[in-house]
């Protein structure tokens, strides 16, 4: 039951006792300081990781066909394995929920010119959802679309440097660009966050590229993004389903290694959650480290405190003070300065983050912050941290002798 | 009132104990003001904390309002203190952040009294000791005769049935010690019964009753002929 009197009286004698409180809450606020800060940095290292890995979907496969290194069901080494369309939808039929984006791709180099300016670039020929899978962005304009596919549209998507390049002058949308002697209309202009070699390069719906560049059904590799709920382990082992699937599908030796090859980004991803889980690790045996030196410090006020109330205690008791409410008195009062010291040591910390954060880029580490669950977790972590501090000396309290107390000396 | 049989009580010191109180039989009626005296070592202190609860005699009965004052829980003791009983100190024993008002307050504080209803009462205390201007100060704002009457007012404030005084006057001078004890004397007049420890003749000798221990056991228990403290004011 909310007692108000009773936290009068808590008031009361943490503001007529202020160095003392302020001193025990020192303890904590810095202790809370120094773990917001760790886990920040923590936090801000684990961004540099995850960002070396570029911002490609980081649970992208890709598989490339080969040539096979062994004989296997009466067919010859040396037999090169040609994926076609049906290959994706297979995919996606043979493993439905596990697949989260999948496209296949033709990569072929083009000379582009228009009105006069020309230069060779890469050309992609991809499904829509390639936009997903490459984390691009559209600029202006639209991406490649399904109608486009359906209707071997001569459309193309460039990206920001060949806008750049070819367009400098004018809006490149609408106009039609010339690609090794064929026009296509620029329905948009696209960017990605790694920068030039991501973006210097054009999109075209696949089934064009097939039909313009005489390629039929083929297609040179597949890229897909797996379910990202898998975990990396999960990850790895349905990389290597779908490789054993497609060797039983093109008659290739479970042991040939060459004839259809996977990359595939959970490997990153568990050598990074194995990284992260051990900084994580190292932080939380530093952070509860701080936290516990922070309880012993408040503790060990809340003795001294005890100790230099012991006459007001016998005071009180001698009054008609029952020992539960003298408990309650050193309890709570305990239990308040741990959790305002603490909020002023979390939010100190946030702001140190806040404005360290920028230059400590340089020492790798990127965006440092806090997230909400913590200050929330932080916040009953305080509360019993100030529960557990207070409780030793409150029981102390509450069994002081008002005789004792009370000697005249 | 009270009612003391063959109490007795030891402190262990090391391996040996003191023998304290060696059968005290005491009784006081209601409305007495009964002075006991003795010298340091005599084991009257020890007899005023057992009979204010706050300690416990090894044998013997203690009644208090006819009520048995055995093997109480500290929860219970601590009702009985705050229902039965008012002390009054000779180190006055206020709270010193908390200002007089509040000092006088606090018992009736932990009786569960409402804060409007307590200062109201505590104010009406101040006034009958002559404080009520005083009523924000702390204690170090105050003189030592002034601490005390605060420290009468809070024994006062819960309206016990026996006043227990440790020395009221020892930390005073001549002069105040005789303020203290014509107010003391004046609560008397008024049918409160109290009982105080002291060493000093004069003192003693403004009580209606002098009960005088040595060595643990009483030696002497008379009615005196109460000197008025007004007299000397």
């Amino acid at each position: 039951m909310f007692d108000l009197d009773l936290w009068r009286e808590i008031f009361q004698s943490i503001n007529k006792n202020r160095t003392r409180s302020l001193l025990s809450g020192f303890t904590v606020a810095f202790a809370i300081l120094l773990f917001t800060i760790l886990f920040g940095i923590a936090n801000g290292l684990q961004n540099t990781f995850k960002e070396a890995f570029g911002t490609d979907a980081v649970n992208s496969i890709v598989i490339y066909p080969g040539m096979t290194t062994k004989a296997n069901k009466g067919l010859q080494a040396g037999r090169r394995i040609q994926f076609k369309n049906e290959e994706r939808d297979f995919i996606k039929e043979e493993f439905g929920d596990k697949v989260q984006f999948i496209t296949s791709k033709v990569n072929i180099t083009v000379n582009a010119s228009y009105k006069g300016k020309k230069n060779s670039y890469g050309l992609r020929a991809i499904h829509p959802e390639y936009m997903f899978i490459e984390n691009n962005a559209v600029k202006e304009g639209r991406y490649i679309n399904q109608n486009d596919i359906d209707n071997k549209s001569k459309v193309v998507v460039i990206g920001k440097v060949i806008d750049d390049d070819l367009f400098s002058k004018t809006n490149a949308v609408g106009k039609y660009i010339n690609l090794s002697g064929i026009s296509y209309k620029v329905v948009g202009i696209f960017t990605d966050d790694e920068g030039y070699n991501e973006e210097n390069v054009i999109y075209m719906p696949l089934s064009t590229a097939q039909q313009v560049y005489g390629k039929h059904e083929e297609i040179d590799f597949l890229h897909l993004t797996y379910n990202p709920e898998m975990s990396s382990d999960a990850a790895l082992l349905f990389g290597n389903t779908i490789t054993k699937k497609l060797k039983e599908r093109f008659s290739v030796a479970s042991s040939d290694q060459r004839a259809i090859r996977v990359q595939n980004m959970a490997q990153g991803t568990k050598q990074i959650d194995i990284m992260t889980s051990g900084l994580t690790v190292i932080i939380l045996v530093i952070g509860f480290g701080t936290l516990i030196a922070g309880i012993v410090g408040v503790s060990n006020i809340m003795i001294f405190i005890v100790k230099e109330r012991t006459k007001e205690i016998g005071i009180r008791k001698a009054l008609g003070a029952s020992p539960k409410s003298i408990v309650s008195i050193i309890l709570i009062e305990s239990i308040l300065i741990t959790a305002i010291a603490g909020y002023v040591g979390l939010l100190l910390g946030v702001g140190v983050l806040e404005l360290a954060g920028p230059s400590l880029k340089e020492y790798f580490i990127k965006d440092p912050g806090v997230s909400n669950s913590l200050v929330i977790g932080a916040t009953i972590t305080l509360i019993s941290a100030g529960a557990i501090a207070g409780y030793l000396p409150a029981v102390k309290a509450s069994r002081i002798k008002p005789i004792v107390a009370l000697r005249n000396d | 009132m009270l009612e003391i049989r063959q109490l007795h009580k030891s402190y262990p010191i090391g391996d040996s104990s003191l023998h304290v109180l060696k059968g005290i039989d005491l009784s006081v009626e209601e409305g007495e003001m009964v002075a006991i005296m003795g010298s340091s070592g005599s084991g009257k202190s020890t007899l005023l904390n057992i009979i204010g609860m706050l300690d416990e005699a090894d044998e013997g009965e203690y009644i208090l309002d006819g009520l048995a004052i055995k093997n109480l829980t500290e929860k219970k003791a601590a009702v009985y203190r705050n229902k039965f009983l008012g002390f009054i100190f000779q180190s006055f024993n206020l709270i010193n952040y908390k200002n007089a008002l509040e000092n006088v307050a606090l018992p009736l504080y932990y009786q569960g009294m409402k804060r409007k209803e307590r200062q109201e009462l505590a104010m009406f205390h101040l006034e009958k000791v002559g404080l009520a201007n005083w009523a924000q100060h702390l204690p170090k704002e105050l003189s030592g005769g002034q601490n005390q009457r605060v420290a009468i007012a809070r024994a006062l404030a819960a309206n016990p049935k026996l006043l227990l005084a440790d020395e009221p006057t020892g930390a005073l001078d001549t002069q105040t010690s005789h303020e203290i004890m014509a107010f003391i004397q004046q609560l008397n007049d008024e049918g409160k019964t109290i009982l105080m420890v002291t060493h000093e003749e004069d003192i003693a000798n403004m009580c209606k009753r002098i009960v005088r221990l040595r060595d643990g056991v009483i030696i002497e228990d008379t009615k005196v002929t109460q000197v008025r403290a007004e007299q000397y004011v």
